[in-house]
């Protein structure tokens, strides 16, 4: 129960991060917005994991992790100097 | 320890949505960065060391997830906050002081 309510406040927060993704001024609002949501992505994952006792949740954030973390590189340089 | 692990939880999820908060009201780029790095670094390794402290078997398995979030959510905020300086986005209204000036004579 009491992980349910730690889910409803992440969620909550990654709803906030799409609203920013969306009203975004500038390009890098938009960047900084989906850093932040994956984060609190991988952080969600992990909790869903421990509620449904699914093992494999596990390796789906650590893999998500390392993918965001990349494109996320490839994108502050896309910002920084054009392809 | 479940306790613990659910304290442990509790406390990260209140900074991942505070940082999620941070993201959607500051006022400015930079702003944005800081509040949302330091806020998901913290509250991202809380809540995964929470799970592993709940559920004692996966515990070395978040471990690593949550070492990989420490390194990597840094690194990643730091390029982008680069980017978005050396692009040259202006800074709010609000700000005092900016030191990247100083440097723009010896940029790269």
């Amino acid at each position: 129960m009491k992980e349910l309510i730690f889910i409803f406040i992440i969620g909550v927060g990654i709803i906030l991060c799409i609203i920013r993704m969306i009203i975004g001024p500038t390009a890098a609002d938009r960047a900084i917005a989906m850093d932040t949501a994956t984060t609190v992505a991988v952080a969600l994952l992990v909790l869903l994991a421990f509620v449904f006792d699914r093992y494999v949740y596990l390796d789906v954030a650590l893999v998500y992790s390392i993918i965001s973390f990349v494109g996320l590189i490839a994108i502050a340089r896309y910002l920084e100097k054009g392809i | 320890m479940e306790l613990f692990g659910t304290i442990i939880t509790g406390i990260g999820a209140a900074f991942l949505f505070i940082g999620s908060l941070g993201i959607f009201r500051m006022p400015d780029v930079y702003n944005r960065v800081q509040a949302g790095t330091k806020c998901t670094t913290l509250g991202g390794f809380l809540t995964i060391i929470g799970v592993g402290i709940m559920q004692p078997e996966w515990f070395w398995k978040t471990l690593i997830i949550a070492l990989f979030v420490l390194i990597s959510n840094p690194v990643s905020s730091h390029a982008l906050g680069r980017a978005a300086r050396k692009k040259g986005i202006s800074l709010c209204d609000k700000s005092v002081v900016d030191k990247t000036e100083e440097f723009n004579g010896q940029k790269d």
